[in-house]
């Protein structure tokens, strides 16, 4: 039997190669598509990964707490205590790793030529820092330094559209909870640039401590935001944290804070699949043909070998591994190629041209290709898998030719 | 019928299957190309309308660095002059002023920073669709003038407010000329689009009441513009620029400048999809090729006889390119056939993705999707394939040039 095995992987090899024109046709067409499927899935993940790093870099922490009705109402009536000592605890037992508390609330600054709408920040710079939250570059100026700076920090783009700048003096508004005005003068003390455009417009920053003041809340927040430093880190880590939060407050997780995230990895994961299958299919006609060919080119020597004692489920291995033979080295070369285009890309491309366009989805200017395992794995299941089903047909026929009828062809 | 067309009509089907299987590779191609062409443009279509239908209409006058700065005192002056004006115009379909201030709403119990919007009440509705979707009370009177205090708000926001229909909302902020402006207005209808964004932040008063109110005098901050014909906007670009030449401080923005976020979306969009189209294309091209190949090798002796016998290797090489015609033509009948049937189906049923309500959102699309029935969608993909499907042919039938009567004949 082991002499068997051996005799049939050898001649499926050889028979591989004695048409090398269509075996090495067919090696480029499997190239080509396995290539195409890892390349488009690197691309989906590159820009998955940034939508979603993007994102909650404008939303920080994969898991906040929140008053009940503040996700619909982001209102300062909305708000819950400060954390207590035991939701402080359970707020830094791994795998979280930092936490912040803040207010976040909307507002209206006035510069003396203009006024807008934006979301308050009021934060502590040191527990933002360790959480990664801070803006991502401050272009003049500089960042809060406490919880009891006096200053705030505006985006660059907020800050044109005001017609404000460094070492200026806006007006911020909001409401306290008895819905009176609320209100503060306070001088730009640090500008800052954001990946997105959008969230230079919306957010200002402002000490936690000030802020609590001035809408006289006590030491009250809106919001904490706990993170792990992984954003797939799925699962229940959080629940000990939502076991003391205690009632009122509401803890969730990111994919459960934005739907759009969580329908967006669901969807890719699908539509790569739903792509390698469908690059799978149209490969599969010409694989099936080149068998078929293949087969219907030896019927003799099918029937020859039958006659001279194979079984017919050799003849099947031997039109199988033939096959097989063919799918490893299309898969082989495919994923070389799929690496060697992808890895040089990884620094980054770019896609400036069309930032307008994918900011709504909250894309930057630059585009990193992500090439995974998985996405390797799961071509090569797909190829496989299918290849092997599709080839099944053709080394079935092989199998049940008729020795008699094969050896009398032609 | 000629000989050649006869020969290689019969050539085809010596392996049936084998013809078979690479029709049906072209025709799956085809069926998937046509099928996602026009997913691809109904969606633009669709993008389109539902981006700039909304809002910003097809073309705005504003004043020069409005579009950049919003700022109060950068206007257009006699709007509703204008927009009567422009709505006279050949292939303009409807025209409207607007002016935008930014104050901050407060209710009973809550005060939010918001973007008033001024409105002309009878015109609004012919260039945006947030008229038609007051789901509570009504949109603002046609006639409402200086002296009418009515708004409709976003149900988010009204719900944030705390405010429902027939109660007051107070506005303070700062007219044109910097001065202090406060109002009181009566909540008359609140919106639902079903877009958070919007829903949260849209609040239309008078277009009379507002200039009052913002010392805005006649001025207004654009004019938004609705054409007749999408295709023809350049024009009626050009046109109103015409129109408005004595007034250097004004310009005419065209909907990619309204938008520009619009157009790059498609492109992006268009990139990854041609990739795709790329890779299937090239695929049906190798299983052509192949196909042509094996049939040309198989052949060898029975070309030889045909050269020995006088026909020149350009008779063979037609022969070939005549077979690969056949087959690519069998394909792409099938393939429009099938492909025009699925898509036709869908154009009235309509397709839907799992999970992509959330993602269709962000681009203004509704979760069930209807492909648009169209020449260009169905032919274009067949076309090409059948175009790729020739070229593959070209290297089998060019070896016939250097085929040798009697080797050939002797080749196993």
């Amino acid at each position: 039997m082991r002499g068997a095995v051996a005799t049939v992987m050898v001649l499926a090899w050889r028979n591989l190669w004695r048409n090398y024109r269509r075996t090495l046709i067919m090696l480029a067409a499997i190239t080509v598509g396995i290539w195409a499927m890892i390349f488009m899935a690197a691309m989906m993940r590159g820009m998955t990964d940034q939508i979603i790093e993007n994102t909650l870099n404008t939303l920080p922490g994969e898991v906040q707490l929140h008053h009940l009705d503040y996700r619909r109402d982001p209102s300062v009536v909305n708000r819950m205590p400060a954390p207590s000592a035991a939701l402080r605890e359970a707020l830094a037992a791994p795998p979280a790793v930092a936490w912040a508390a803040r207010v976040r609330v909307p507002a209206v600054v006035a510069s003396e030529r203009d006024s807008r709408g934006v979301v308050l920040l009021g934060i502590d710079p040191q527990r933002e820092a360790a959480l990664g939250s801070l803006p991502e570059k401050i272009i003049e100026g500089r960042f809060l330094e406490g919880i009891d700076d006096r200053g705030v920090v505006l985006g660059a783009s907020l800050a044109r559209r005001l017609e404000t700048g460094l070492g200026k003096r806006v007006v911020l508004m909001s409401q306290d909870p008895d819905n009176n005005v609320a209100d503060r003068g306070a001088r730009v003390v640090g500008i800052y640039k954001a990946r997105l455009q959008g969230t230079e417009d919306v957010f200002v920053y402002s000490g936690l401590a000030v802020t609590q003041g001035m809408l006289g809340v006590g030491s009250d927040v809106s919001e904490i935001a706990v993170t792990a430093d992984d954003y797939r880190l799925m699962g229940d880590w959080y629940q000990p944290i939502a076991r003391v939060a205690g009632a009122g407050v509401e803890v969730l997780p990111w994919p459960q804070l934005d739907n759009f995230l969580d329908s967006l990895l669901r969807v890719q994961d699908g539509f790569s699949l739903v792509f390698m299958v469908v690059i799978f299919l149209a490969l599969s006609f010409g694989l099936v043909n080149t068998l078929v060919m293949a087969v219907f080119e030896r019927i003799r020597e099918i029937g020859l070998m039958q006659a001279l004692g194979m079984r017919p489920g050799l003849i099947l291995a031997q039109v199988l591994v033939e096959s097989i033979y063919l799918l490893c080295l299309g898969l082989l070369l495919g994923n070389v190629s799929a690496w060697l285009t992808i890895k040089p890309l990884e620094s980054g491309i770019d896609i400036s041209a069309v930032a307008q366009g994918v900011e709504k989805m909250a894309m930057g200017t630059t585009l990193y290709p992500a090439l995974v395992v998985q996405d390797m794995v799961m071509s090569t299941i797909v190829v496989l898998g299918l290849g092997l089903l599709a080839s099944l047909l053709p080394a079935w026929r092989a199998a049940r030719l008729d020795p008699i009828r094969a050896l009398s062809r032609h | 019928m000629n000989v050649t067309w006869l020969l290689a009509w019969r050539n085809l089907w010596r392996h049936s299957r084998r013809t078979w299987l690479t029709v049906a590779a072209m025709v799956f191609c085809n069926v998937l190309l046509i099928f996602l062409i026009s997913l691809q443009l109904g969606s633009y279509t669709m993008m389109i309308d539902n981006t700039l239908g909304t809002f910003s209409g097809h073309i705005q006058v504003q004043h020069d660095g409005y579009l950049d700065q919003q700022k109060m005192r950068q206007t257009v002056p006699a709007a509703a002059e204008l927009a009567q004006t422009l709505r006279g115009q050949d292939g303009i379909a409807a025209a409207s002023a607007r002016g935008i201030a930014f104050a901050l709403a407060s209710s009973e119990e809550r005060s939010f920073g918001i973007q008033v919007v001024g409105v002309e009440p009878a015109h609004e509705p012919a260039v945006s669709t947030f008229p038609g979707l007051v789901k509570q009370g009504r949109f603002l009177a046609p006639d409402a003038g200086a002296d009418s205090d009515e708004i409709v708000i976003g149900a988010i926001l009204a719900d944030n407010l705390k405010v429902g229909l027939g109660d007051e909302l107070t506005f303070l902020g700062s007219g044109r000329d910097g001065s202090f402006a406060a109002a009181v207005a009566t909540v008359v209808g609140v919106i639902d689009t079903g877009f958070d964004e919007v829903d949260r932040s849209i609040a239309e008063v008078p277009l009379a009441w507002f200039q009052q109110v913002f010392t805005m005098g006649n001025h207004g901050h654009s004019v938004v513009l609705r054409v007749n014909d999408f295709d023809a906007v350049p024009q009626q670009v050009a046109a109103t620029r015409q129109l408005l030449a004595d007034d250097a401080a004004l310009v005419v923005l065209d909907w990619d400048a309204l938008q520009p976020g619009l157009r790059q979306a498609i492109t992006s969009d268009m990139a990854s999809a041609w990739f795709m189209y790329g890779v299937l294309i090239v695929l049906v091209a190798f299983s052509v090729l192949n196909t042509q190949l094996m049939s040309v090798l198989e052949r060898t002796r029975e070309f030889g006889v045909m050269l020995s016998l006088g026909m020149g290797p350009g008779k063979l090489a037609r022969l070939v390119g005549l077979e690969t015609l056949m087959m690519s033509a069998i394909g792409l009948a099938f393939g429009v056939l099938l492909g025009g049937l699925l898509v036709w189906y869908l154009s009235f049923a309509g397709f839907y993705f799992p999970g992509m309500e959330e993602m269709g959102k962000r681009f203004n699309l509704p979760a069930r999707m209807y492909p648009e029935l169209s020449l260009l969608a169905i032919l274009w993909g067949p076309a090409t394939v059948f175009l790729f499907a020739l070229l593959a042919a070209l290297y089998p039938a060019l070896r016939l040039f250097r085929l040798q009567p009697v080797p050939a004949m002797r080749a196993a």
